[in-house]
């Protein structure tokens, strides 16, 4: 029998490839609903209370962006532009729930119930900062970039032992997405099935690298795919979206159905730090200009309006008290005894050892 | 009591310690139905299940993220790294996370993991699988390393090592597995972390050692005795932190001491063990500590790996140069 020629594929054809992604979404930027079946099931008073969390959240980050130039904080990591995702995909949680955030993550941990002058005090590196309250679920902010992702997945599983509903977060960037740990993680995730959603926060910039020179991959979604887990795309700065997406994900997990990947896209308005990064010697003066038209508070303000649920009295109040919070809370955190060498040297053990016994007496009083 | 080797005994610990505390976990490459390369982990699956013994993808970051994150949530992970020189894949986890669970959480949370590894010359193993790395890790504060020489004590310190509340990485050397028989009681008792064993006593000279060198210096103290030298060989058992009390006594009644390690030459437990000494003991000194150990170079595997660790020979020439002082 001659061979017929249309059973076998080719070379070509037998290449794997991703279809286009659709960038999940609720909200126009202008605020309108463009999918009426996905709008989530929130009442007018939680519709109005994650607006209220991200302008707290916004002149928060003004502020403590204020308090790093004038020398008050350690090391800060500003998150304007990036609210919709954060407060969007705490809100969707439990207070159960782990949230394994990286350094930027911290409004998350604020929502969770970590307190603000506790965050003020990490950001100078005072051990109480990371003295996380007994029963708020957190764990620090991770410094090394992805190794909060490989955590979570031994956090999840300790969870799913003790036969919990609950399910663990946790944040990186598109950076963070270059990392191994950030495969390692949802590869360990999918083969045990854990409660885990991976938030991927594409913020468009690790410090001054563009995502176009972080991966060839036309997004950071379709990499859970080799990992053989659900992978999505949210426009990260729809809070309704990122909140639907994330409460799917949760949903799934608790369920036993294991880890999610949401790739949220978002712009960092502000520098990476306020260590001295300048953004205008890696992105043009427009840029932030562009994206700021898309930004999160902006548009749910539009459709909250829209709904008669919000008004320029709402705002201001929540300004107002904003304002008044980070001011008490950095005063919290002056007035907080000053960390010793001491409780440094007896925060390596459970036991401090005769070498650090000795080395103790050098510094004591 | 049982005579057993190397590997038994670390099987029976972590068989005593899964039985008696159900949030003991033990993961790693091939630990599962294969029992570990070495069988290390043999029928442990079998009889605690996969829940609490289980297989891992091979990725040596995932597994020691995997353990800092069941450690921060009260279980006790047993994370086996297959080989030594795969630690470098987890270096964050081993060297990072799990040493500054605590002091980053102010003892909000604690990582009681172990971390266990199989290193060591003189079984002809590929590349990077018997390097001696434990003075890579004995440099960061926060982590324990422990490394038995016996199957004694290797039950003991693993049940320690498992019990304590902060993380552990136990050294198994590979020369030992099997090489070696000893007595080894049933069921649970510890070897303390952090003392060292007068292995032998002497009152010329003191050899501080640990892992397979106890063995060696055993042979050449042996030797000197045949020359009239009584040396004392003390077993370090724990490398961090160092039990300096065992080791300034023995040099107050020796007045004499020589180090030997397999680790090549340049920093590492000598160095810091010789540091220690002349804070603490160097008026008890007749003569400059010597320091028997590999060359400062990679390890040469396999063809001349005899030569490169340190032989009965070369601690015995020690042995004789510090007394020639």
């Amino acid at each position: 029998m001659a061979r017929t020629k249309q059973k076998a594929q080719s070379l070509l054809e037998s290449e794997i490839k991703v279809a286009p992604i659709t960038t999940f979404s609720v909200l126009s930027p202008e605020g309108k609903v463009v999918n009426e079946d996905e709008v989530p099931n929130l009442s007018d008073e939680q519709l109005q209370e994650l607006m209220k969390r991200m302008v707290f959240t916004r002149v928060w980050d003004q502020r403590a962006t204020g308090l790093a130039r004038q020398g008050r904080l350690g090391f800060y990591a500003p998150v304007a532009g990036q609210e919709g995702t954060m407060i969007g995909s705490q809100y969707a949680l439990d207070k159960e729930d782990f949230i394994l955030p990286g350094y930027r993550d911290i409004p998350q941990l604020h929502f969770h119930g970590y307190p603000m002058y506790q965050a003020f005090l990490w950001s100078r590196g005072h051990q109480h900062g990371g003295q996380i309250p007994e029963g708020v679920n957190v764990l620090l902010p991770q410094i090394i970039i992805g190794a909060q992702y490989v955590q979570a997945s031994g956090v999840a599983m300790a969870l799913k032992k003790r036969n919990t509903k609950n399910i663990v977060i946790t944040y990186t960037g598109d950076g963070g997405s270059s990392q191994g740990d950030f495969y390692e993680a949802m590869n360990f995730a999918g083969v045990y099935k854990l409660p885990v959603v991976f938030v991927v926060q594409n913020n468009r910039y690790a410090i001054s690298t563009p995502v176009t020179k972080q991966t060839a991959a036309s997004s950071l979604a379709q990499k859970g795919l080799a990992a053989g887990i659900p992978s999505i795309q949210v426009d990260g700065m729809d809070v309704l979206a990122v909140y639907q997406a994330v409460s799917k994900a949760k949903e799934r997990a608790a369920a036993g159905e294991g880890p999610t990947l949401i790739e949220a896209l978002n712009y960092r308005i502000g520098p990476h730090s306020m260590s001295g990064d300048d953004p205008t010697r890696y992105r043009t003066k427009e840029e932030p200009t562009e994206w700021e038209q898309k930004e999160p508070l902006t548009r749910f303000r539009k459709y909250l309006e829209g709904k008669k649920l919000w008004t320029e009295e709402m705002e201001t109040g929540v300004i107002e008290e904003a304002k008044k919070t980070v001011a008490d809370e950095i005063k919290k955190a002056d007035q907080y005894p000053k960390m010793k060498m001491v409780d440094l040297i007896d925060s390596m053990y459970e036991t401090t050892p005769p070498h650090l016994e000795e080395q103790k007496a050098e510094y004591a009083d | 009591m049982a005579q057993l080797t190397m590997v038994k005994a670390i099987n029976d610990a972590l068989r005593v310690e899964l039985s008696q505390d159900e949030n003991t976990l033990i993961f790693g490459e091939d630990v599962g139905v294969n029992g570990g390369v070495f069988r290390v982990t043999e029928n442990l699956q079998k009889e605690f299940g996969e829940d609490r013994v289980f297989d891992t993808p091979l990725a040596e970051s995932g597994i020691g993220g995997l353990a800092v994150g069941l450690g921060s949530q009260g279980f006790r992970p047993i994370a086996e790294i297959q080989f030594i020189g795969f630690i470098f894949e987890a270096m964050d986890s081993i060297l990072v996370q799990a040493p500054r669970l605590r002091y980053r959480s102010g003892g909000r949370y604690n990582c009681p993991v172990t971390f266990r590894a199989p290193f060591g010359a003189g079984v002809k193993s590929p590349e990077l699988h018997s390097d001696s790395l434990e003075g890579l890790i004995t440099q960061t504060p926060g982590i324990k390393v422990v490394c038995p020489s016996n199957p004694y004590d290797a039950k003991g310190l693993l049940i320690s090592a498992i019990r304590d509340n902060d993380p552990v990485f136990f050294m198994e050397h590979l020369k030992l597995y099997f090489s070696i028989k000893g007595e080894v009681p049933d069921g649970e008792y510890t070897v303390p972390i952090g003392k060292a064993n007068v292995v032998k006593e002497g009152k010329d000279v003191s050899i501080f050692t640990y892992g397979a060198m106890v063995h060696t210096s055993l042979k050449a103290a042996e030797a000197a005795e045949k020359e009239g030298i009584s040396v004392e060989v003390i077993d370090l058992r724990t490398l961090s932190p160092l039990d300096m009390d065992t080791v300034v006594a023995s040099i107050e009644k020796t007045n004499r001491a020589i180090v030997v390690q397999e680790a090549p030459k340049q920093a590492g437990i000598a160095g810091e063990l010789i540091a220690q000494i002349n804070e603490k003991a160097i008026f008890h000194l007749e003569a400059p500590v010597l320091r028997v150990t590999g060359p400062s170079t990679v390890l040469g595997f396999p063809l001349i790996e005899e030569e490169w660790v340190p032989s009965p020979d070369r601690v015995k020439k020690a042995i004789q140069k510090v007394m020639s002082y």
